[in-house]
């Protein structure tokens, strides 16, 4: 059986509730916990992006977009409709939810780089439409004034509140993405990953099982867009282009796409690293995730995740 | 012969398959009987795969129609068809490598208990109740085909004779009503083999009818009940092994005529 041990994700949730803690205690690194944030928005992603790669054995170059409509669905119905954000978010869901439904039904027949390409177009299609209907979302300007997120009288305007609303959220995937992987659906989608004529022999229903993970991850990026938008309170273009698509692809490829924990360890890596640690190679920055890339699938293809598994191997010699 | 009663369970009625314009099944027809294990046999390339792909859903055929228990099921696709109680093991091992042995057979089970993606993520307790049913059903198909003490395994790291049997397993678990199955003997030694055709033997002793491709003579030979054999996507024989044996036709389809 595929058991997920229970241990490390007690450990992981003792320190995501310590961490603002612990940053407030050392001023170097008072800000992490802004950067966490993100992290946590990332992750969100990642946990869905996963289950849809690593497990079901698809690949989407198009994550982005879906980010994109769940940030742009909460801006527009917020400053231009006023609606309260919480249902925003849920109408960003059930838009994206039926966007993905659309996209997937076809594209999802196909297999590898043909798979790759149609979710890449979809994703520049999106990207351009939140540039050119600019009456919609303000074009490359973008949109200001969202309103932040408060709930019956609890206001999350600052960091650590909506640090705890973001990673509540994010444990709350998680966990949930677990059982999936742990249950037969998650059996399912790894036999898919491994040999689809024999998933479909066993009475795996194959199209069903990838379209139901790809509108779950996509749903989990339209919540992590919606988590974005009302956190920066403005939204443009350029945060939902291509190359964020591939940034979340080294995120899992980065942490282990094989491995649920390396979505998690992916995402708060790229973050820090694109937050913080990289900040003086500005636009070189590029090169250096090109690097990480390449090195990471020659060397640790099961990414960080795998290290583990390789350093128990050397004891076991 | 232990048929159950004188009942087609599988019908091929006039069954046409081209690629293309290459015809690899002509107007083909045969029944299987309840409860019996029939064998098809023909030389390479004639037509033996395509038929169990049509048969099991890979692909409809062009013309023709295939019947299981008195209903056509040859527009369904390979999921429909398990779910109808047809199962399959594949020429070239097509096992779940990523897998455990136990995981790979617990999948078989796929057909006979389906959670909701929804129940699975909140673990619900009828989601528990299913998995821990499918554990036990797995763990009795592993000790029937004798791989119990290789649950916790990986199922690539099996030699081919046992992942020969794993996929056996596999579509056992299903629990179908007709189990297809493309030549379980190629690649083993002769113990395995012999292996092989008496676990064929126990499945057809549980009331699965069993359909064969096979190219290991003596299996055939030993086990069927009725044997069909194709060549160039025809039938040119049909009828019980001793009868085929002697068939003219078989022989120049093998061994070529004499000049």
């Amino acid at each position: 059986m595929l058991r997920i041990a229970k241990l490390p994700i007690v450990i992981f949730a003792v320190f995501i509730i310590t961490f603002p803690w612990i940053a407030s205690q050392i001023p170097a690194i008072n800000h992490y916990t802004d950067i966490m944030v993100f992290a946590g928005i990332y992750c969100l992603i990642t946990i869905g992006l996963s289950l849809f790669m690593g497990y079901a054995g698809q690949i989407s170059l198009g994550h982005a977009a879906f980010y994109g409509i769940g940030a742009y669905v909460s801006a527009i119905l917020t400053v231009k409709y006023g609606l309260n954000p919480w249902v925003c978010m849920c109408i960003g869901m059930a838009v994206t939810a039926a966007v993905a439904l659309l996209v997937g039904a076809p594209s999802l027949k196909l297999k590898g780089h043909y798979l790759a390409m149609a979710t890449l177009a979809f994703g520049i299609i999106v990207f351009i439409i939140f540039n050119e209907e600019t009456e919609w979302t303000g074009g490359p300007d973008g949109m200001a004034g969202i309103p932040g997120l408060s709930l019956l009288g609890f206001d999350f305007s600052s960091v650590g509140r909506y640090y705890y609303l973001v990673w509540g959220i994010v444990l709350a995937a998680f966990v949930f993405t677990v059982n999936v992987i742990q249950s037969g659906t998650g059996r399912a989608l790894r036999a898919i990953h491994a040999s689809e004529p024999a998933a479909s022999a066993m009475g795996v229903d194959v199209s069903r099982f990838k379209i139901l993970v790809f509108v779950y991850s996509a749903v989990l990026a339209s919540l992590a867009g919606s988590l974005y938008a009302h956190y920066l309170n403005f939204v443009n273009p350029s945060t939902f282009d291509l190359f964020f698509s591939i940034k979340l692809l080294i995120m899992i490829a980065l942490g282990g796409m094989h491995n649920i924990w390396g979505a998690v360890i992916g995402a708060g890596l790229i973050t820090f690293l694109s937050y913080e640690w990289l900040y003086y190679f500005e636009e070189f920055e590029v090169i250096v995730y090109g690097a990480i890339l390449l090195l990471v699938t020659i060397f640790l293809p099961k990414g960080l995740a795998g290290v583990p598994g390789i350093v128990k191997g050397w004891f076991r010699k | 012969m232990n048929f159950v009663e004188e009942e087609n369970i599988l019908e091929i009625n006039r069954v046409v398959m081209t690629f293309g314009g290459l015809m690899a099944l002509s107007n083909l027809n045969f029944q299987v009987k309840k409860g019996s294990i029939k064998a098809i046999i023909g030389p390479n390339g004639s037509g033996k795969t395509t038929l169990f792909n049509i048969i099991t859903g890979s692909f409809p055929p062009t013309k023709g129609t295939v019947r299981f228990k008195g209903r056509s099921i040859e527009h369904l696709k390979a999921h429909k068809i398990a779910d109808r109680g047809i199962s399959r093991t594949f020429q070239t091992v097509e096992l779940f490598g990523n897998m455990t042995v136990m995981e790979n057979v617990m999948l078989g089970c796929h057909t006979q208990v389906r959670t909701s993606f929804m129940a699975s993520g909140f673990v619900l307790p009828q989601s528990r109740r299913k998995e821990k049913r499918i554990r036990e059903n797995a763990l009795k198909i592993l000790k029937f085909i004798g791989l119990a003490d290789k649950f916790k395994d990986s199922a690539d790291s099996l030699p081919l004779g046992e992942q020969k049997l794993l996929e056996i397993g596999r579509a056992l678990a299903s629990e179908p009503e007709l189990i297809c199955l493309d030549e379980p003997a190629a690649g083993l030694n002769e113990t395995e083999t012999h292996m092989a055709s008496s676990l064929i033997k126990a499945i057809n002793a549980k009331g699965i009818t069993v359909l064969l491709v096979e190219h290991d003579m003596k299996v055939v030979m030993n086990i069927s009940d009725e044997i069909l054999v194709l060549n160039y996507g025809q039938k040119i024989a049909e009828g019980l092994p001793e009868d085929v044996r002697n068939s003219l036709s078989v022989i120049e389809a093998y061994l070529g005529v004499e000049a």
